[in-house]
């Protein structure tokens, strides 16, 4: 399995990573290395097998409907790295 | 004063008894830990972060606490008074939590990570905050954005990771205890590489609020400390139900298994031929079967096993890891805490962001993991891995069906050489090839040291347990430690 480049930026692009020519060579290289490698388990007969979901015993559980204090909105916006009026300051997001 | 020699050679144990008792207060407890960071922490590089002025102010508090709880005849927190340290990717209230990422070079979490919280009620006073991989993505601490941790034993050498900061410093004697996490052998591997006993405990038994999330269906929360004594006395304090983890089961968590009188006898030990491949160190080898013929005189039944589809979980492991953390990665975008690296447009903000802020091994598990995950590509790659850990936990679910723990190495050698690997990550993941399986099928592990290889390096070994049976691994693993004295050794610094 080779990744072309315009397959890496494709993903890049998907998960909002700028990275730079030398990293995109690299990755290239890289992720195709560990596709290979992983492609081993395609040679695994797996047709009636479930996925996992959880490795839990199911079960469900529900608390109860009662409102409860939570984060307080000084403390929730202490890491913010902008903002204005008590929110979250953002770059235009429409023109 | 107190009139014990050497405070910092105190274990969880011996520490709680000294404070107990009145020998020492935890003022001289905490300033004999952080005076033994300050002389060889440039040696080590265990912690990201120290927090000596919150750790005597929490110490003077467990001393008042003391004197009150005398006065009022009340219940002592069981662990008051006692220093530990904290990887760093678990939240402590306004301590900078970096997961040893740049990304959140500045972040103070305004809340406790419920283990935190659960030892904090207990008593504990925060060291500060242990080295780690960045988020918990490597097997030697080499991914810290702030610099590696050195092992201990042999400063060249990595510690293992990705809780490499947190063994390296039980292991110094920086600290008597610390929390560390396991996704793919984080807590057992740099236990291992390192002489220290660690918990990876059942999937769902340790409540994960307030971890940085990394792998969401393999990520839990364990300790390492000097014995199974006091890895289980920390254990029972942090497992229970957490109504913010809604993976976390309320199954009442067994009695002290670690205790005098404590029996082996008859406990079935499985020996499973898959994790004894051409490739491992033969010291580790011989240490592992010395150790299992221990436990065969100490009266266990040792059985010959096999876990078929062993060799499937490294690859399984690398689809499943990064896709998962692909998508707990997408927080980091700028908005809400974090690096910002351009304010320019919201596509610019996210990618520079991101770009700036992920060091090279986050960024390669989260392209692996966007890949697997993207149109056409997600039922031959995802999931494929989720059928195929189907299979690995049918492995297990069928020995355990015939035995009581599952005896097996950590690693295929001891701690490796810093920069050993390269830039070859294929290689640095082939180091997690014995741990991934627990993560995958959900249950505990406990890793422990079984020896020392020629070049004075320590060996460990681990116990694979039935889920929500940690107990059975504490048990062996006490009488273990009770007629072996490996985990009593410790580098000279």
């Amino acid at each position: 399995m080779s990744l072309t480049l315009e397959e890496v930026e494709h993903i890049s692009l998907l998960a909002r990573l700028d990275l730079s020519t030398e990293e995109k060579q690299r990755y290239q290289q890289q992720l195709s290395d560990i596709l290979d490698y992983v492609a081993q388990l395609q040679k695994l007969d797996t047709g009636d097998i479930l996925p996992t979901s959880s490795v839990l015993p199911p079960r469900s559980r529900l608390r109860a409907d009662a409102p409860k204090e939570g984060l307080s909105t000084k403390r929730a916006l202490e890491n913010a790295p902008d903002l204005e009026a008590d929110q979250f300051k953002v770059p235009l997001v429409l023109e | 004063m107190s009139d014990i020699k050497n405070l910092t050679d105190l274990n969880v144990k011996e520490a709680v008894a000294a404070l107990t008792s009145g020998q020492v207060s935890s003022r001289e407890l905490t300033e004999a830990f952080l005076g033994r960071i300050s002389a060889h922490e440039a040696d080590i590089h265990a912690f990201i972060t120290t927090t000596p002025e919150m750790a005597l102010e929490m110490a003077d508090a467990a001393d008042s606490k003391r004197i009150q709880v005398k006065k009022e005849n009340t219940a002592v927190p069981p662990l008051l008074g006692l220093p530990m340290a904290i990887k760093d990717v678990l939240c402590v209230d306004g301590v900078r939590a970096t997961c040893g990422s740049k990304i959140l070079e500045h972040f103070k979490p305004p809340f406790n990570a419920t283990v935190v919280e659960k030892l904090l009620n207990a008593g504990i006073v925060v060291l500060g905050k242990t080295n780690t991989d960045e988020f918990a993505m490597g097997s030697s601490t080499e991914n810290s954005a702030y610099g590696v941790t050195h092992n201990p034993w042999d400063v060249d050498r990595v510690p293992g990771g990705s809780s490499g900061g947190s063994a390296a410093a039980v292991t110094a004697k920086f600290s008597p205890a610390a929390l560390g996490t396991d996704t793919g052998g984080s807590v057992r591997q740099p236990a291992s590489f390192c002489g220290v006993t660690g918990i990876k405990p059942t999937y769902g038994r340790v409540s994960r609020y307030g971890l940085i999330a990394y792998g969401s269906s393999l990520d839990t929360v364990g300790v390492l400390a000097r014995t199974a004594e006091d890895v289980e006395t920390i254990f029972r304090l942090t497992a229970g139900f957490d109504e913010r983890d809604a993976t976390t089961i309320d199954m009442p968590v067994a009695d002290i298994a670690c205790r005098e009188g404590v029996d082996i006898k008859g406990l079935r030990v499985g020996v499973p031929k898959e994790y004894f491949i051409e490739g491992i160190q033969p010291e580790v080898e011989q240490s592992v079967r010395a150790a299992i013929e221990t436990f065969r005189e100490l009266g266990a039944e040792i059985v010959d096993i096999s876990l078929p589809h062993t060799e499937y979980a490294l690859p399984v492991y690398y689809l499943i890891a990064p896709a998962e953390a692909s998508a707990n990665l997408a927080r980091y975008d700028g908005v809400r805490f974090g690096l910002r690296a351009s304010d320019e447009n919201m596509m610019q903000m996210f990618t520079e962001s991101r770009g700036v802020g992920f060091g090279p091994e986050v960024k390669r598990r989260i392209m692996l993991g966007t890949y697997a995950l993207s149109a056409g590509y997600y039922d031959a790659y995802y999931g494929q891995a989720q059928k195929v850990r189907t299979l690995i936990k049918a492995d297990f679910d069928s020995v355990f069906a015939k035995v009581d723990a599952i005896a097996a190495p950590v690693a295929p050698t001891a701690a490796f050489k810093i920069g050993g690997h390269g830039d070859d990550p294929l290689a640095m993941y082939l180091e997690d090839v014995f741990t991934l399986p627990a993560n995958l099928a959900g249950v505990p592990g406990l890793a422990f040291p079984a020896g020392f290889d020629s070049d004075g390096l320590p060996i460990g070994m681990q116990l694979m347990g039935k889920h929500f049976n940690e107990e059975t691994l504490f048990k062996l693993t006490h009488v273990f430690q009770q007629h072996t004295d490996w985990h009593l050794k410790t580098p000279a610094l």
